[in-house]
């Protein structure tokens, strides 16, 4: 199994804050990989960074083979991502949103109204294809965005903070679409994540970030196992390495977003 | 680079047909790079288009204002007989100035939008994916002018009505068409610029509103430039507006003229907008950073 992400001594700084401070790590192909971590360790940073969005202060990354700073078009061509906050258009249709997706990555036109439609059934959403994303539940609009991500069969999805702002039924609901995902495509999945129970459930392994730094990387049993064995919970092992931490993440900014996106999808 | 690079390269050539482009993006690649850059700027305007679809209040709310111009304004200087248009009736000589106007003011605020797709996140998804970014604001600047034409219909109906001396030349109307579309995606894409520079929306607002009152009155839109002091005729014949007004004129009106010649209006709003659009798509991925 190669490696379809590297990440070799990664550095971004704003201003006097360092985001991310010296990250290294690689990630296999097919596996699900978590970054986890409160809010402000650096999570979506790094997303950002390797969907091309960001250029890096120093350090550099490959995803699929291709430099996320020189070859930013060969990248964007081979990733799916969903950002954090809704990333689909209220004022459009689930089935307009898609379509201009499979647009914009170059889907064969003949193929583009059959993969659209094949997307929204395998999410689940063939009965709201015609309607306003606006009237959608959070839940939906997350896996209509999780389908306009994956429309292209891209090789690495990146995801941050999927299931922020839903209800437990939602969550699952949307774990449920990921898992079948990944079995049905084998698609790499990078997540960021700052709810232990969906890094303990849905990867197979997980890098757990504080203050901008990787502090610990392994599965979850690995983990798990470093601080005591298979009983305790990823939540310790979180707590173990970041201390109180989970208090001390998030800006103004941050938490303001989290919490429209959360009333948006809730 | 120690990666696997072939096996990269196969999965690449197996999910998307056209990769391998950018790797190449000169020789044979270039013509189908440029209708793709066509398709996916196209794609951005039919996006907005179908918005306004869904919801078409917006383009009645904006005839409102021109309305209330031609109608109160125009009514009560034309009874003034002050201002020197050359012998033409002064609601004439003020309409194409008044469809230039409500083009501006729909431009002119449209770059807010990025600012709230920005917070939403919509933008981030369209930054990530292969589309170029001088596609990504051609086609909010063309969107723009899809909006300018529905207020020039309006703006003609209205002049109609009020009895403005009107050109049906065929290639008058197709003249005014193209000089709303680069009015309109002109200016847009200078809201644009501003929104990315400012990023928030009290900022913008309270710039756009700064910028709105001078790029209309220091212009030709409803008085000629002869009128004005010699500094105000300076900065009104560095200001696009002008050349738009100039050219609006000359194609509207039933015997208009244009002052400085209608291909030094129509050179002047292209390069003017394809400047600006070459420097919004540098400024565009700022935006979310």
């Amino acid at each position: 199994m190669g490696t379809i992400i590297e990440v070799h001594d990664l550095v971004k700084r704003f201003g006097d804050l360092t985001a991310v401070d010296h990250v290294s790590f690689a990630v296999n192909e097919g596996e699900v990989f978590g970054l986890v971590g409160p809010n402000g360790a650096g999570k979506s940073t790094i997303i950002k960074m390797l969907t091309t969005l960001l250029p890096p202060t120093s350090g550099s990354a490959f995803v699929v083979g291709f430099d996320v700073i020189k070859q930013q078009m060969a990248v964007r061509r081979r990733i799916g991502y969903v950002p954090q906050a809704i990333s689909a258009d209220g004022n459009l249709t689930g089935y307009e949103n898609l379509l201009v997706f499979a647009k914009l990555y170059d889907l064969p036109r003949a193929q583009r109204v059959s993969r659209v439609r094949e997307a929204l059934a395998f999410m689940g959403l063939e009965d709201a294809a015609d309607k306003l994303v606006r009237t959608y539940s959070g839940g939906m609009i997350r896996r209509l965005e999780v389908a306009q991500a994956m429309l292209h069969q891209p090789q690495v999805l990146f995801l941050d903070e999927p299931t922020v702002g839903l209800d437990p039924v939602a969550r699952k609901a949307v774990w449920e679409h990921l898992g079948h995902l990944r079995a049905d495509t084998g698609m790499t999945v990078f997540l960021t994540t700052h709810y232990m129970e969906e890094a303990d459930s849905l990867c197979d392994r997980v890098a757990i970030m504080h203050l901008g730094k990787v502090v610990a990387m392994g599965s979850p049993t690995e983990l798990k196992a470093t601080i005591g064995g298979p009983d305790v919970t990823l939540d310790a092992v979180f707590t173990y390495y970041t201390g109180n931490a989970l208090e001390s993440g998030g800006n103004y900014r941050e938490t303001a977003r989290t919490r429209r996106t959360a009333r948006r999808l809730g | 680079m120690k990666l696997h690079a072939p096996a990269a390269q196969q999965g690449g050539l197996a999910s998307t047909p056209q990769a391998g482009r950018e790797e190449s993006p000169y020789g044979a690649h270039l013509f189908a790079a440029f209708l793709s850059f066509i398709e996916k700027t196209f794609t951005i305007v039919g996006l907005e288009a179908r918005k306004l679809r869904h919801d078409p209040t917006d383009l009645l709310t904006r005839a409102v204002q021109p309305a209330l111009w031609l109608l109160i304004f125009g009514e009560v200087f034309t009874r003034i007989r002050a201002i020197p248009t050359g012998g033409v009736r002064y609601l004439d000589f003020m309409a194409p100035g008044i469809l230039a106007q409500s083009v501006l003011f729909i431009a002119i605020f449209s770059g807010i939008a990025i600012i709230w797709e920005r917070d939403l996140g919509i933008i981030h998804k369209f930054l990530a994916s292969p589309t170029p970014r001088t596609a990504l604001v051609l086609g909010k600047a063309l969107a723009a002018g899809v909006r300018g034409l529905a207020q020039a219909i309006i703006i003609y109906l209205l002049a109609l009505l009020l009895g403005v001396r009107m050109n049906w030349n065929p290639l008058a109307l197709l003249g005014v068409f193209a000089i709303v579309i680069l009015g309109a995606a002109c200016f847009a894409t200078f809201s644009l610029i501003i929104a990315c520079l400012v990023k928030t929306r009290e900022r913008f607002m309270g710039i756009g509103q700064v910028l709105t009152m001078p790029l209309f009155f220091a212009s030709n839109a409803i008085y000629p430039v002869a009128i004005m002091p010699g500094w105000l005729q300076v900065i009104a014949h560095s200001n696009p507006l002008s050349y738009e007004v100039d050219a609006l004129r000359a194609l509207m009106l039933a015997g208009g003229a244009s002052s400085v010649g209608l291909v030094t209006d129509f050179v002047v709003m292209l390069v003017v907008t394809t400047a600006l659009v070459l420097l919004a798509a540098k400024l565009y991925p700022r935006v979310v950073r």
